[in-house]
């Protein structure tokens, strides 16, 4: 029996060892550079554990469950506010976090608005939810004139009945999609009422016959290879899949445009949970994403602009000329963000999107 | 003494295993949803009175005032019944020809039935996901045959939800049957045809009572799992085929609703239980009668 515990405490201290210089990431799949990763290895000899998910509810289900073991997670700004609420997460000890002199002020203002004075977060990506088109293959179906940067494009049901034979996916993310069938019906994006969220359900049960699949990730590779014409997504994942199809020269050409009656603007922030078992690591990790070059290396790859201002010097022309990833003046007038869903109103929103997606 | 642990042992697995949880889960089914961790309240924090004093029956009221999960427990019970007997149907053969196959063979043939539990039963699933799809072996195969001009959709339907409930269960319903065939006494058979049974009448009115046991003891053991089964339908499921496993997971992991989540797995619990009541009871009035 003595001889057990004295195993059993041995094993304890190894796994406590093996803590020291390991850090657990959990970030959105599709969502980095994994050269960075093995750079961050190399640098800081920390051990890197990087696990991917695709949608904010599971991350937040992990959250409050408690004891979830990562060190770094990446929620949208919308549900890190109420996570702060929920005592999820620790403030971070801006001593250690050098390059926070690196951050972009612009941004800094608006993540503000879930994370009042940045005290738990820093930006990692910001985007918008938008529309992701096979060109060609929806010219052919409605016509050279099809209103590819319009929401009628996928809530009108005339339309989406003829794109239906070639596929269209929308995000499994109520919290995306109601606000875009609100935008599209002229209403508040914001708006959170019974009577609202009625009517953007009304919207998106009669388009829902003809979409495909509701998934937050399969878009970016179905739309590459030509398999759907039209995905309602994030705007990196859809310009990355334009870049998958370029690079593959399988003839399929793809855009994304925010839609012109206004598109939600997000902020996915990183934060270190309460419990994280190597805050330290994690630290060390935010300090190193907050690099200049190394958040320009990461913003190059994924297709999505960043919080951070030294970094858009090491920006390829591609990513920071381009207006579907840094707006300009103009483009920024359209775009919206919005504010986080109370528990209650939450319920109804997922009940609503439950009867969306089962047809019920 | 050694009577009282022979009883502690069972009772002990019960309670530390069945009973202990279920009661954890019974009481998040009394909570209110919270943004707190963990997601509910109360908690024992919170003192032993306005702990009992805050719980009560309303999410059972809410799960009671909306259709969806009704409809979600029917259609699961209406899967669960027909893929259970699909199940049966493809199993009882396969049992009938291992008891019927000569000595010497039965052991590979019982390891052929266990083999496929050597890979993970996820994997074995996705694998069914290639074999369905639109540009899968199936369609690939139909079509390069003639037999179909089209491709048929069959992954994301409800059949490809059979499908893959009758292929990962039917090991469950072939094991107990084929135990029961086993030990069938082969004269009893003669003897039937001796007195004039065909040999399909003997079969109805022989093996099939007598295997009676094996197939209670299989359908059940299809049964209850597939009542609850998640991995099957959000695999090869499509957006229209709603079971109660599915909206658990939801309700958990997308709306974040633990204390619906559970009073959801409280119900999905006393539906299954009260079957195997039931069918405990038949078993013994029908041994105390037979004794």
């Amino acid at each position: 029996m003595k001889q057990l515990l004295l195993s059993g405490t041995a094993v304890v201290f190894c796994v406590t060892a093996s803590f020291a210089d390991e850090v657990r990431v959990y970030n959105w799949s599709d969502y980095i550079d994994e050269a960075l990763l093995e750079k961050f290895e190399q640098e800081t000899g920390i051990e890197l554990i990087y696990d991917v998910f695709d949608s904010n509810e599971v991350l937040e289900t992990k959250l409050l469950a408690g004891g979830s073991g990562y060190d770094v997670v990446v929620p949208t700004g919308t549900f890190l506010a109420r996570q702060i609420q929920a005592g999820v997460f620790q403030q971070l000890d801006k001593s250690k976090l050098t390059n926070l002199d690196n951050m972009w002020d612009v941004v800094e203002a608006r993540t503000a608005q879930y994370d009042p004075e940045n005290a738990y977060s820093i930006n990692y990506m910001w985007g918008t939810t938008g529309i992701g088109v096979n060109v060609g293959k929806v010219r052919d179906i409605l016509g050279a004139d099809a209103p590819i940067s319009s929401l009628s494009l996928i809530f009108d049901p005339g339309n989406m009945e003829k794109l239906a034979s070639c596929g269209v996916h929308f995000l499994d993310a109520p919290t995306e999609m109601i606000p875009a069938a609100l935008t599209y019906l002229g209403e508040d994006p914001d708006a959170k009422d019974a009577e609202a969220l009625a009517r953007a359900e009304e919207v998106l049960a009669a388009v829902r016959p003809h979409v495909q699949k509701f998934h937050s990730s399969e878009y970016i590779n179905a739309l590459a290879n030509g398999d759907i014409c039209v995905a309602f997504g994030w705007s990196g994942d859809i310009l990355q899949a334009r870049d998958r199809a370029a690079e593959a020269e399988n003839g399929v050409e793809i855009a994304y445009n925010a839609p012109n009656e206004g598109a939600l603007m997000w902020f996915d922030q990183m934060a270190i949970p309460a419990d994280a078992p190597n805050p330290e690591a994690a630290h060390t990790f935010l300090n190193f994403i907050m690099d200049a070059q190394n958040m320009a290396d990461a913003s190059n790859y994924v297709y999505y602009a960043n919080g951070n201002e030294a970094s858009k010097e090491f920006l390829v022309e591609d990513v920071i000329g381009d207006p579907a990833i840094y707006p300009d003046e103009a483009a920024l007038e359209n775009l919206y963000t919005v504010t986080t869903w109370s528990p209650r109103d939450q319920r109804n929103l997922t009940r609503s999107w439950t009867r969306i997606k089962s047809g019920t | 003494m050694q009577r009282v642990i022979l009883i502690a042992i069972p009772y002990a697995w019960l309670l530390a295993l069945f009973l202990i949880p279920f009661v954890i889960v019974f009481k998040i089914s009394l909570s209110d949803i919270a943004l707190a961790i963990p997601p509910y309240t109360p908690t024992l924090d919170d003192g032993v009175g306005p702990f009992f004093r805050a719980l009560d029956f309303e999410n059972f009221a809410f799960l009671m005032s909306d259709d969806l999960y009704w409809k979600a427990y029917l259609s699961s019970l209406r899967i669960a019944v027909i893929s259970t007997l699909l199940t049966l149907l493809v199993g009882y053969p396969v049992a009938y020809a291992m008891a019927r196959a000569p000595e010497e063979w039965r052991a590979t043939l019982m390891m052929l039935v266990i083999l496929p539990f050597w890979t993970s039963f996820l994997i074995r699933v996705y694998a069914w996901m290639g074999i369905l799809s639109q540009e899968g072996f199936l369609n690939q195969f139909l079509l390069w045959t003639g037999v179909i001009g089209e491709p048929l959709t069959i992954l994301n339907t409800t059949t490809a939800v059979y499908i893959g409930i009758v292929y990962t269960y039917v090991p469950f319903m072939i094991l107990p049957i084929y135990a029961a065939l086993d030990r069938l006494d082969g004269s009893l058979i003669e003897a039937a045809e001796d007195l004039g049974c065909s040999r399909l009448q003997a079969f109805w009115l022989v093996t099939v009572p007598l295997s009676k046991n094996g197939i209670i003891a299989g359908s059940f053991l299809v049964f209850i799992p597939a009542l609850g089964e998640f991995v099957i339908p959000s695999l090869l499921g499509g957006s229209g085929t709603l079971m109660i496993g599915k909206v658990l997971w939801e309700e958990f992991f997308n709306n974040r609703d633990w204390p619906v989540a559970s009073a959801v797995a409280v119900i999905l619990l006393l539906l299954l239980i009260v079957p195997i009541i039931l069918f405990q009871r038949n078993q013994q009035r029908q041994a105390e009668a037979e004794g």
